[in-house]
């Protein structure tokens, strides 16, 4: 066997390693009511804030500034609340759609990881020609 | 209607240059193909004369647009929509370049700016290349332009003009009703750029990391000739000094991105694998794969098709890596990505307008791409190469697999997703890329081409291999890197890794010496090496012994199996308050605005337990520009040459001030009493006259009545004491409540109803005294990353000037 094959036979291994290295990792996207099922394994929501709660985002940073309480809904209007071991996200209040990654605990939605918030950041919905009409009509 | 006060001309203009801009790339595309295709020589000069003179016309149009735009930004035409969305009046004029490449519009511009500058120096400079190649070149900008061309044919909208009006996107608000709606408010000011941008980075950073992006298509356009016109090694030589050019070039581009990222965004860091930044950096690593190859090729014959493969596959990625960014496909798993356009077909076609051509092409020559059918010689320095080359591209590949889950779900129907942690998936993998990488890099250079003597190259390598483990095994011992968050397998392979990259910085500066016995103008690939390995060592360091210095010891939850994982990481500061920050004290004095309550700074004053150095540290808030509530915050550091100490404000409650509302809820209570408040409860233990108390000495003159009170908080074992009082003055009665800041409490003591009943006053609010929820860390060796990345980029210079030597004569 020539040395190339053999240094590609080791490359595609690699690959297959590394393939299966970020399967192993995977999470999948649920709704509110399927990821209580899976309770304990990470899963993938996308929600939005539960506007029945007000206010729907709860952050004390007097008591606690590592402890962000926030009520969401699915598109499926089940709701949860969910638990973010961190600061509130700065422009959370404004977002329109989250992506939570976390693991159902009973009735709440524990994220440990600080990545496991994604809100679109306001600059993004710049573009939006919805938001520009908007503004166009207001004042 | 004749609306009033609109300026259409320039808009008119500029609609003009961008029809111009896309002809003459057509024509130029064909004049350049005509002259490359023609035999004859006379009949391929005319064609190669058209040609120049169309892109001459493309490259004038495009400045022109860019011009037009300016004008219209800094004269603040808020008639057009362009204006109107990406800037305001009251921005600095360097952030009005900044407003153009906000919007993708702009970018594109700026693209082919960069394509038409680079069309220009390779008009000059390619010669006998100069047709398919300046062919390639107009091909890019042909289809680069019908992005922002912004026509209709046959109701399908192609492109997005930069120049349209507000009125023609937005003509059935009823505000258009009227012939003067440009006196209204809203339009006697824009939205205003993002406050994030407004940051001098981003005045250079996005026209370096285009520049980078449109410098990859020089080597594509020279490859694509090189197939082209089956003369498959006779650029070689041309295209090396810009391939060294574009790799020097995107990576700066890059790590400005990341150094932007580090001085002005909150995810405490220069890089979290977001797929944007992701998809950046797979181009680079591609392209500096074919960059090694491309070297090989030229001294010993082998690695073209890789060559080749890597250099189309670079700026295919590079277009891809657009189509990510912009189509809004990414938004559920990006924080940087854009929303849709509306445009994502025409974005997902540029992919395949360069992809699926030029791999048609690739494939049908491959056989004929020469070889050497001999292989190898393991001991030698091609041999090594290319295996670094093949590690790179695999590295890309676990870079660019990921970022594109998304795409495949969607493709697919699949449902994958990385999971909760993002960071460490891509981690584990490329610790173990900087360890092979490191390791080629410090070893490869000292062998030959072809054929090595094997003892005088241990030889060479013995002074720095001993050096190196000197080093390598000090560092590991007294450096205290120990980042078990992971387990002991990632800890090693980071020392593994720091090894290989400590050895690359030593080795690749033994060679400048030994190798080339000091002659620094060949010297460019060692420098550009030991820049590497220094970044490598930096980005070792700086996460694996990033510190939260603010750990929240306050926290009595703080403990537990999930600690680890759950982020502590910000402390609550009241205004005037010393807190402990391990191996600071942090005192935040005061705020202060500027530019009308735009910014608010917070004055963090920082005190070194160990040496006793002060110093301020003011990170700030932004307020967030118009039709956006809210605000941004800016981090600051303390940079040293050793580390940096890097803070950001998340809270203050000084944002949100306003009217003390609340009210004093009134009980009455006897002795050991018990009073609920919303997050603990408090015992009257004892009233007394001029009782001894924490607050007040009282002197005989005074009449004080003093009620004392424990403060039992539901998540603190810590119990705190409170003394509100009263006092007679005249014959009236004054009320002194106390307040626990930290509970948010004002306690008033109203007055005794009987000698056993007392009327407390409870108050709850978060108003009583300023305060911040602040995070502060410590990146050590921050400044390896950004030094390594300067020697990295030096040495890219070093070798395109000697390339280019090397071709003058």
């Amino acid at each position: 066997m020539k040395k190339l094959h053999l240094v590609l036979l080791v490359a595609i291994a690699a690959v297959i390693t590394i393939l299966l290295s970020f399967m192993g990792d995977l999470s999948t996207y649920e709704t509110l009511a399927t990821a209580k099922l899976k309770e304990g394994k990470t899963v993938t929501v996308i929600a939005k804030l539960d506007t029945n709660y007000k206010p729907a985002i709860i952050y004390n940073p007097l008591k606690d500034p590592n402890t962000t309480t926030i009520y969401v809904k699915d598109s499926l209007g089940n709701a949860a609340k969910v638990v973010y071991h961190f600061e509130k996200p700065m422009d959370m209040e404004k977002s329109e759609r989250i992506v939570l990654k976390g693991k159902m605990k009973g009735d709440v939605f524990d994220i440990t990881s600080k990545d496991g918030i994604l809100i679109k950041c306001p600059s993004k919905y710049k573009d939006d020609p919805k938001a520009a009409s908007n503004n166009l009509t207001q004042n | 209607m004749n609306y009033i006060g609109e300026h259409l001309l320039p808009g008119q203009l500029g609609f003009f240059f961008l029809i111009l801009s896309f002809v003459a790339a057509g024509m130029a595309c064909f004049a350049y193909g005509k002259a490359a295709q023609t035999e004859h020589l006379e009949d391929s000069k005319s064609w190669r004369k058209l040609g120049r003179v169309f892109f001459i016309i493309d490259a004038v149009s495009i400045f022109s647009i860019f011009v037009i735009i300016y004008t219209l930004i800094s004269k603040h035409y808020f008639e057009y929509y362009y204006v109107w969305n990406h800037s305001d009046k009251s921005l600095d004029p360097k952030y009005l370049l900044s407003s153009i490449w906000e919007g993708q519009e702009g970018s594109f511009l700026l693209w082919m700016f960069w394509h038409a500058v680079l069309g220009l120096i390779l008009m000059k400079t390619s010669k006998k290349w100069e047709a398919p190649v300046l062919s390639v070149v107009s091909f890019a900008q042909f289809i680069l332009a019908s992005t922002i061309i912004g026509i209709y044919i046959f109701d399908v909208k192609i492109g997005s003009n930069p120049f349209l009006l507000t009125r023609d996107n937005f003509g059935d608000l009823p505000v258009f009703q009227r012939a003067d709606y440009l006196t209204l408010p809203r339009f006697q000011d824009g939205n205003g750029l993002n406050q994030l941008l407004q940051n001098y980075w981003m005045v250079i950073h996005p026209p370096i990391l285009f520049l980078g992006f449109a410098s990859t298509l020089v080597p594509f356009a020279y490859a694509i000739a090189g197939l082209w016109k089956k003369d498959y090694g006779g650029w070689s030589k041309d295209a090396l000094p810009w391939v060294s050019f574009s790799a020097g070039i995107l990576g700066l581009g890059i790590m400005m991105g990341a150094k932007w990222a580090y001085e002005s965004l909150n995810f405490g860091g220069y890089w979290a694998w977001d797929p944007v930044e992701n998809a950046s950096l797979v181009p680079w690593l591609i392209l500096v794969a074919g960059l090694h190859t491309h070297v090989v090729y030229n001294s010993t014959g082998h690695s073209l098709r890789a060559t080749y493969l890597f250099y189309i596959l670079s700026f295919v990625l590079v277009l891809y890596s657009t189509y990510l960014t912009r189509s809004g496909d990414l938004q559920d798993t990006s924080v940087h990505a854009f929303t849709n356009l509306g445009m994502n077909w025409q974005l997902r076609l540029l992919v395949f307008v360069f992809l699926i051509p030029s791999f048609v092409l690739f494939f049908m020559r491959y056989k004929k791409i020469p070889h050497i059918a001999k292989e190898e010689n393991s001991w030698s320095r091609e041999f090594w190469m290319f295996i670094g080359a093949l590690v790179l591209f695999l590295s890309a590949l676990a870079v660019i697999v990921p970022t594109s889950f998304p795409i495949f779900n969607k493709v697919f129907g699949t449902n994958w997703n990385i999971g909760e942690d993002k960071e460490f998936p891509y981690n584990r993998i490329q610790v173990f890329v900087a360890v092979i990488i490191g390791l080629l890099t410090a070893i490869t250079q000292f062998m030959k081409y072809k054929q090595t003597d094997k003892g005088a190259t241990l030889k060479s390598l013995l002074w720095p291999t001993v050096l190196t483990v000197a080093i390598s095994t000090a560092s590991s011992v007294f450096g205290a890197i120990n980042y078990d968050k992971y387990g002991i397998g990632f800890l090693i392979a980071i020392h593994l890794a720091l090894w290989a990259s400590i050895y690359a910085v030593i080795a690749n500066a033994a060679y400048i010496w030994v190798g080339l016995k000091g002659k620094m103008k060949a010297a460019g690939a060692s420098v550009a090496h030991i820049g590497f390995g220094m970044f490598l060592v930096g980005v070792l360091i700086s996460s694996a012994k990033k510190e939260v210095l603010s750990i929240n010891h306050l926290n009595p939850l703080n403990f537990g199996g999930e600690t680890k994982e759950k982020g502590e990481e910000n402390l609550t500061m009241f205004q005037g308050i010393k807190t402990d920050m391990g191996s600071h004290w942090a005192t935040y004095e005061k705020d202060s605005t500027t530019m009308g309550g735009k910014y608010m700074f917070f004055h963090i004053a920082m005190e070194n337990k160990k040496s006793g150095e002060k110093f301020t540290l003011y990170p700030d808030l932004i307020k967030n520009s118009k039709g956006q509530e809210g605000y941004s915050n800016n981090p600051d550091s303390k940079h040293y040459l050793t580390h940096d100490i890097f803070s950001y404000v998340n809270y203050a409650n000084k944002t949100k001030e306003g009217e003390d509302t609340a009210q004093f809820r009134v009980e009455t209570v006897k002795y050991k009493d018990t009073l609920y408040y919303s997050s603990g409860f408090m015992i009257l233990d004892t009233v007394g006259f001029r009782l001894e108390n924490n607050r007040v000495e009282f002197t005989e003159k005074d009449t004080a009545i003093v009620a004392k009170l424990t403060v039992v908080p539901f998540n603190s074992s810590k119990k705190l004491t409170a003394y509100p009082y009263l006092t007679f003055n005249n014959n009236s009665i004054e009320y002194v409540p106390d307040t626990v800041i930290s509970q948010g409490l004002a306690i008033q003591f109203k007055r005794p109803t009987d000698l056993t009943h007392f009327d407390i006053g409870v108050k709850e609010s978060s108003n009583l005294t300023p305060f911040i929820a602040l995070k502060v860390l410590k990146f050590p060796l921050i400044n390896f990353v950004w030094l390594g990345i300067v020697i990295m980029i030096v040495g890219f210079v070093m070798t395109v000037r000697r390339r280019m030597r090397l071709i003058n004569n």
